[in-house]
């Protein structure tokens, strides 16, 4: 029986990094721990010696990381980014799904893959929820806008509200805009004039 | 011509100017390109993005694929430098402890004095240096060594350590760092903040430093290579472009728009002119030279260039020089750029490597049309480097 394996999650929201270590332990013995605060990142991961370092792509401080690449980084031992030393496909469906996992030099590959699996699929889930969540904000941001110029077309020049939406979608078309762009700015204009 | 879709990976920063610009201001369209510019997080990301298929060019720090191409770092993808994005553009800046402390010595923030500022910043922090920059493998951390090498910093502990730029001037505030050497507009951010002064522009180190480069994949670059050639054309019409006088309000207002960069124009601005506010109390310095697309074979990839990126790192990582030397050559594609610009009007050298540093005046040189006009390139401590010595 090894050791089992020691994972650093670096991620700072909590929700997701307990979704993530939820995923793991499932998927097998790991000794997991979370970075929730990434002040002095590159110290804290040295303090647990982790054999693999998961951090998602999109986060800015995975540069911070890249120290540790290096034979004088804070680690005693040299470390390598995973995707160097296994087989290419699951580093491209890694780096695709948004997951970097940074790995001591000498594990072995077969040891990481359930690991990198089970991380990407996280990884993937969590990507699309937030996009999905994304898009809800933005159309509903956008209703916001378009209602309010709406609004403030009615008001002004005593008409209905599909004539209101009518005359927006007019002058968005006749400017090759988005209806959203241009009620965007009839409410800054409103605002200013007001 | 078919419209092809490129997709290519940048950091969000004044130097990715030429590639925004191509596509904004249609220097891409007019070679038959579209490019898909594809914001990055970091430059770990940049790097695999291209290393592993997701882009087929980047806006890249210039000793990264030297880097790759030494076997440092995780990822080792054979890549090409295919031509030089931009030169200088780098700052270095100071909290606002160690600006009150330097200016309590008499240091006037000349922005210029690289001997001066060394001198004066070792005197009043003998205990050590804690210095910020983007990455491991960058120009920045090759200027730090230089400057410290050359001035009293040799004598104090100067710890180089990785923060991504928008973090850079919170780390400043909290201590974590005392200093950083920074592409813009990350300097001028913290100094709007106010978080930090500017010390030194990165040309007052080394006058004609290669920041950034256009990278490849090396295999890539073989089977592709008129679409290659469209790119770096595109790119380059893109440099010279931002090279016109005419042109900085117009790039200024374009890189600051929330799709690319997100900063008021006056910041950007900065930058292009080499007008720089280098202290919240608003003096401004002007910076010759301060960050250069296009004048001076700026976008020519020297060998040599490589070469000193190579020496630098390998000296400091246990390597062989000379090997280091000889493969860093290899990175930067003197031949693909020769190729690719055969028809445009842009002069070449008539050579692919120069002595480094030994340029102290702009200085007519052999070129296809024999008047092509080299730019200042010392380094402030005098020091002239060799490619090929005997």
């Amino acid at each position: 029986m090894p050791t089992p394996l020691s994972i650093v999650v670096v991620e700072e929201d909590r929700d997701r990094a307990i979704a993530i270590v939820d995923a793991l332990k499932d998927s097998g013995d790991y000794d997991v721990h979370v970075i929730g605060n990434v002040t002095g990142l590159a110290r804290k991961i040295a303090a647990f010696l982790p054999d693999i370092v998961l951090i998602d792509i999109d986060n800015p401080t995975r540069d911070m990381l890249e120290e540790l690449t290096l034979a004088s980084g804070p680690l005693d031992r040299p470390v390598a980014m995973f995707v160097s030393g296994a087989a290419g496909g699951l580093a491209r469906a890694a780096v695709e799904a948004g997951v970097s996992a940074y790995v001591v030099d000498g594990l072995q590959p077969e040891r990481l893959k359930p690991v990198l699996d089970t991380a990407i699929a996280r990884f993937q889930m969590m990507r699309q929820m937030r996009t999905e969540l994304d898009e809800t904000r933005r159309a509903l941001e956008e209703r916001k806008v378009i209602d309010r110029a709406k609004g403030l077309l009615m008001k002004a020049k005593g008409i209905d509200e599909d004539e209101a939406y009518a005359i927006l979608r007019k002058a968005a078309m006749d400017q090759g805009r988005k209806v959203v762009d241009v009620a965007q700015a009839l409410v800054t204009a409103a605002g200013l004039l007001r | 011509m078919k419209t092809v879709t490129l997709p290519v990976a940048y950091m969000p920063l004044v130097d990715a100017a030429p590639l925004i610009v191509a596509q904004e201001m249609g220097f891409a369209e007019a070679e038959g390109l579209s490019l898909d510019l594809v914001a990055a997080p970091s430059w770990s990301s940049v790097r695999d993005m291209l290393a592993f298929g997701r882009v087929d060019a980047a806006h890249l720090l210039s000793p990264v694929p030297v880097a790759m191409a030494l076997g440092l770092g995780g990822v080792t993808t054979a890549m090409s430098a295919v031509s030089v994005l931009s030169v200088n553009g780098d700052v270095i800046g100071v909290s606002r402890d160690l600006e009150a402390r330097l200016r309590d010595t008499g240091h006037g923030f000349d922005f210029a004095d690289a001997a001066a500022a060394g001198a004066a910043l070792a005197r009043v922090a003998p205990g050590g240096l804690k210095i910020g920059v983007p990455f491991p493998f960058s120009m920045h951390v090759e200027l730090l060594h230089v400057w410290c090498a050359a001035t009293p910093l040799s004598r104090i502990r100067i710890d180089i350590r990785t923060v991504p730029p928008p973090l850079m001037a919170q780390a400043l505030a909290a201590g974590e760092i005392d200093a950083f050497c920074v592409g813009e507009p990350w300097g001028s951010v913290s100094v709007e903040g106010g978080a930090g002064a500017l010390l030194l522009p990165g040309s007052a180190i080394w006058a004609f430093a290669p920041e950034k480069v256009l990278a490849t994949r090396t295999d890539w670059a073989e089977t592709e290579p008129h679409l290659l050639g469209r790119l770096m054309r595109a790119v380059w019409r893109a440099g010279r472009w931002l090279s016109l006088p005419d042109s900085r309000t117009a790039a200024a207002e374009m890189l600051s728009r929330r799709s690319w960069l997100d900063v008021p124009s006056e910041v950007v601005d900065r930058a292009l002119s080499g007008f720089l506010t280098v202290s919240p109390s608003g003096e401004v310095r002007e910076a010759p030279r301060f960050l250069e697309f296009h004048r001076g074979a700026a976008t020519f990839p020297w060998r040599s260039q490589a070469k000193w990126i190579g020496g630098q790192i390998a000296r400091r990582t246990g390597l062989d020089p000379a090997m280091a030397m000889q493969r860093a050559a290899t990175v930067f594609r003197s031949d693909l750029y020769r190729a690719a610009m055969r028809g445009t009007g842009a002069d070449l050298p008539g050579a692919s490597e120069k002595l480094e540093g030994s340029l102290a005046n702009a200085t007519a040189v052999a070129s296809g049309s024999g008047r092509l006009i080299l730019e200042r390139d010392v380094f402030f401590d005098g020091r002239v480097f060799d490619p090929s010595p005997d």
